[in-house]
């Protein structure tokens, strides 16, 4: 399995001068920086072919991964509390999945990822804009951990950009089906797709951007999401703290409806 | 009391299906159902794909009172599709959380009780699942800030992917022994990691590492309980009477990453690792 380099890649491309946080494990990167005159920590997990965990290496989020991003965040939380402007967080997002292993589950994986959505959602609710870049694959329990509580979520047009909940030979075992039977089901079914046409149509994405080049970026395609990631933040301001922005779309319409009946019956 | 006597009074809370505990926790006569399984709300997705639907989709959302308090209850049908979260189940705990949470700033103080029996994300409807998980998660942090909300995994499921998480957002957990609690289940780690990783037919095996005595001792969880309805019922009530804990457990970075730190790397892992790791002078800790 080749490692994607694309988290890293765009992890310096948005902070090109911004000296990253000593002390996390390699796994993690993050800066402070600006993004036009906005204050903005910039997140992302990285492949780290000596992680402590070996089933971690390869940019899952695993347990030195899931506690971390919630210790830097809280971090930004905590010295932001009296500010009027809330920095802005940004996560850049390229996880292939949650760190499969016999460690991770005897140590309580599922607690570290608690970590880092408490702490993105809390640092929501605290007023900071939280965004979510995916530049590569947003699978399952990672993608919940890095990136899900975002109050918007962008994704970049390209064929590398994936979002599922599980892996596809996962997915046939536990459904019992086959892979190919798999694929056909997701043809013809959004939700059960993995590219992002179909990601797209479930309107949970605030807005979706081509670059030229995706792991080699120009200088015009870095501009053009640092200036998309400035009108999220400005979106944000004018909006809510919640998550309410993603039931919009048409095949969400059961989603709309549950609320709308619970609030009646309520 | 002896132990014949004890069992023949007890309840079991595990064999009762999802209403029927919801119905069990709530202050007599106080039960009521919202989008009852009449009004046949079901899955838009699982048609499509000739797998039959539920009235309820596996999710019962009642509104009662626990010693008077008004409170809600999400409790998942483990029996349907594994108790698995799609669009609309997964909209129906979201929701309610979100109700309750405005409840409060409303000055009503709702409290909410959830169910776990789940295999996390229905893949039939793989990134709605992901996504009404992903609510209900922002929904617990939200209430949570407000009042307690209180997680019960009895089993015979257990709370896996996405929702173990959404388990470990909570104030406070419950289990019984029967109960597991992880993220990935067994059977998905044997397919990514192999058999020598994890072999998901050697029960006791993933019982000493994820059951609920073991997330106890561990200290990953505040309760461990008998299947007995009238214990858990109990629990219930002292954990709100508790009301919220001074710092949630999916707050305590410093001490889990302290904690990870003084694991040796090529260390084999098994109960009495993690039991010695995170039990002994839990100082700070997590109980």
């Amino acid at each position: 399995m080749t490692l994607s380099t694309r988290g890293l890649i765009w992890f310096n491309a948005l902070s090109p001068n911004a000296k990253p946080f000593e002390g996390l494990p390699a796994s993690l990167k993050v800066c402070d920086t600006t993004l036009g005159s906005l204050p903005a920590r910039v997140i992302a997990v990285v492949p780290d072919e000596q992680n402590p965990f070996p089933r971690a290496r390869c940019g899952e989020v695993g347990l030195l991964e899931g506690w971390g991003l919630g210790r830097i965040i809280n971090e930004a939380i905590e010295a932001d509390r009296d500010h009027d402007t809330k920095r802005a967080l940004v996560a850049i997002i390229d996880v292939p999945s949650q760190a499969y292993g016999r460690r991770e589950e005897a140590l309580g994986i599922h607690q570290a990822l608690a970590g880092a959505v408490d702490a993105y959602a809390r640092a929501r609710l605290a007023g900071h804009p939280v965004i979510g870049l995916i530049v590569g694959k947003a699978m399952s329990g990672a993608f919940l951990a890095h990136g899900y509580q975002a109050n918007r979520l962008i994704a970049l047009r390209d064929p590398g950009v994936e979002v599922h909940a599980m892996g596809k030979a996962s997915a046939a075992r536990i459904t019992l089906r086959s892979v190919d039977e798999l694929e056909a089901l997701a043809a013809n079914i959004p939700p059960m797709a993995y590219d992002l046409h179909n990601y797209a149509s479930l309107g949970l994405l605030w807005e979706t951007l081509s670059v030229e080049r995706i792991e080699r970026p120009t200088e015009g395609d870095i501009n053009r999401v640092s200036e998309c990631l400035q009108q999220a933040v400005a979106d944000i301001a004018a909006g809510s703290h919640d998550l309410r922005g993603r039931l919009d779309a048409s095949n969400r319409s059961a989603s709309r409806q549950v609320r709308e009946k619970l609030l009646e019956q309520w | 009391m002896t132990d014949t006597a004890r069992l023949l009074q007890s309840r079991s809370f595990i064999e009762l299906g999802a209403r029927q505990r919801a119905r069990a926790l709530l202050d007599q006569g106080s039960f009521r159902e919202l989008i009852g399984p009449f009004e046949r709300m079901m899955s838009p997705w699982l048609p499509k794909q000739g797998i039959v639907t539920q009235a309820d989709d596996g999710v019962v959302i009642a509104k009662g009172t626990i010693e008077g308090q008004p409170t809600v209850i999400a409790a998942i049908e483990g029996s349907f599709q594994g108790g698995s979260m799609g669009e609309v189940g997964g909209a129906k705990i979201a929701g309610a959380l979100e109700l309750a949470a405005e409840d409060n700033r409303n000055g009503i103080p709702t409290r909410a009780v959830l169910l776990l029996e789940t295999g996390g994300v229905r893949l039939q409807e793989a990134n709605l699942g992901l996504a009404a998980i992903a609510e209900i998660q922002a929904a617990i942090v939200d209430l949570r800030q407000y009042q307690p909300v209180i997680a019960v995994i009895a089993g015979p499921v257990g709370c896996f992917g996405g929702m173990s998480i959404a388990a470990g957002l909570c104030s406070y957990l419950i289990v019984t022994q029967e109960a597991r609690l992880g993220l990935n289940g067994p059977q998905v780690i044997e397919q990514e990691a192999g058999i020598e990783e994890y072999d998901s037919r050697d029960r006791p095996f993933i019982w000493s590492l994820t059951g609920g005595e073991q997330r106890h001792v561990t200290g990953l969880v505040d309760a461990y309980v008998p299947d007995d309805t009238e214990t858990i019922h109990a629990q219930i009530r002292t954990c709100f009477r508790q009301g919220k804990p001074a710092l949630e457990r999916s707050r305590r970075y410093a001490w889990f990453l302290d904690r990870l730190g003084r694991l040796e790397p090529e260390q084999p892992i098994d109960a009495v690792t993690v039991r010695d790791l995170y039990a002994a002078g839990d100082e700070g800790g997590v109980k």
